[in-house]
């Protein structure tokens, strides 16, 4: 089930949502984006919908559903 | 919970470094304003340094002032448009150094408008210089052996300068860690709340960072604000706040 979907078009990379996430949930995948980021994905399955990653994301590349 | 960005910060991309907090502090105005009900009717003006990036990157009617005039013009807009709220948004470098004048006046006339001050103890537009906020020992492009604080001064906390004065909101907020981020737009909604009260200036300093300047990549920049920062620059409400 989709609970976060994600705009890896904006990510930049940061990190700042890896970190913050309780659940380990987001890693770095292997798709750089056209700004040339590495960017992060979500297993969906352990996201809880906690909003974390939405509130620290400077790039707004979270939804949280 | 549902959340997703309000449309006017989505609608197009930021021009700021990965982990910068502009980003941040634009969504949590674009949050509150909408939440209020008042994003159609803000007004906000942004100053000539990395701020000015939200030109393109949020919808609201904005005023480009010129560097460290940004709080003057918002103060004026306000006295021709009394109905809308004015925001005046702005960097250290704009309120402790060129605009030092303007930050003293408008705290000792407790001018009706809210101030959004984004610290990130350098001048980040123009390349990372020293600014009055800068830590003692902070290298910077134009400190590059550390800030020396016997010469340059200690960081300038905005709580000692209006201790004196009675504005309607002073507090200090940081833009990383979720927790932070949260207390963050409390501050901003009480600046709002005040503000449409004609409470007076509303102010509400954000402790940013900025990897590009300070030569940290974006978690070791969060641990420097959090771990150093922090000590300088205490988190908390000053004035209107709900402690006093
Ligand atoms: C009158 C004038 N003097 C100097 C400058 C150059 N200048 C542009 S931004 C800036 C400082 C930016 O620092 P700050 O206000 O802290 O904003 P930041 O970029 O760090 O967010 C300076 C000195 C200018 N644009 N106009
Ligand atoms: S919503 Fe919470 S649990 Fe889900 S990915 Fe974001 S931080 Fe992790
Ligand atoms: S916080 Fe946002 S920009 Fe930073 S890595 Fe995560 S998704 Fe990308
Ligand atoms: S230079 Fe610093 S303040 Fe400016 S956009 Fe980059 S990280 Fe942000
Ligand atoms: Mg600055």
């Amino acid at each position: 089930m989709e609970k976060n979907r994600t705009d890896v078009t904006r990510c930049k990379g940061c990190g700042y949502c890896v970190a913050e996430c309780p659940k380990q949930a987001i890693s770095f995948g292997d798709h750089m984006n056209a700004k040339g980021y590495l960017t992060i994905v979500v297993d969906q399955e352990k996201c809880i919908r906690c909003g974390s990653c939405y509130r620290v994301c400077p790039d707004y590349v979270f939804e949280i559903l | 919970m549902k959340l997703k960005a309000p449309e006017r910060v989505t609608f197009n991309k930021s021009g700021f470094c990965p982990g910068c907090g502009h980003g941040v502090a634009g969504r949590l105005i674009a949050e509150v304003a909408e939440e209020m009900g008042l994003a159609d009717k803000l007004i906000t003006t942004v100053d000539v340094a990395c701020g000015s990036l939200h030109l393109e990157d949020w919808h609201f009617d904005t005023v480009m002032a010129a560097h460290g005039r940004t709080l003057v013009t918002a103060i004026g807009l306000k006295k021709v448009r009394k109905d809308n709220p004015v925001l005046a948004y702005y960097g250290d470098g704009a309120g402790y150094a060129i605009g030092m004048a303007e930050t003293i006046h408008a705290g000792l006339r407790n001018d009706n408008v809210i101030a959004i001050v984004v610290n990130n103890a350098i001048y980040g537009m123009t390349g990372g210089q020293m600014a009055p906020t800068t830590l003692p020992g902070q290298k910077t492009t134009s400190s590059p052996y550390g800030k020396d604080a016997a010469r340059f001064g200690k960081p300038f906390r905005i709580e000692d300068a209006y201790s004196g004065f009675d504005i309607g909101y002073l507090a200090r907020g940081a833009l990383v860690g979720a927790a932070n981020i949260n207390r963050a737009k409390k501050m901003i909604r009480k600046a709002f709340e005040k503000h449409m009260n004609n409470q007076g200036l509303c102010y509400v300093e954000l402790l940013s960072p900025c990897p590009t300047n300070w030569n940290l990549a974006p978690l070791k920049a969060k641990d420097f604000l959090l771990d150093e920062m922090t000590k300088h620059f205490p988190l908390g409400e000053f004035k209107g706040g709900d402690a006093k």
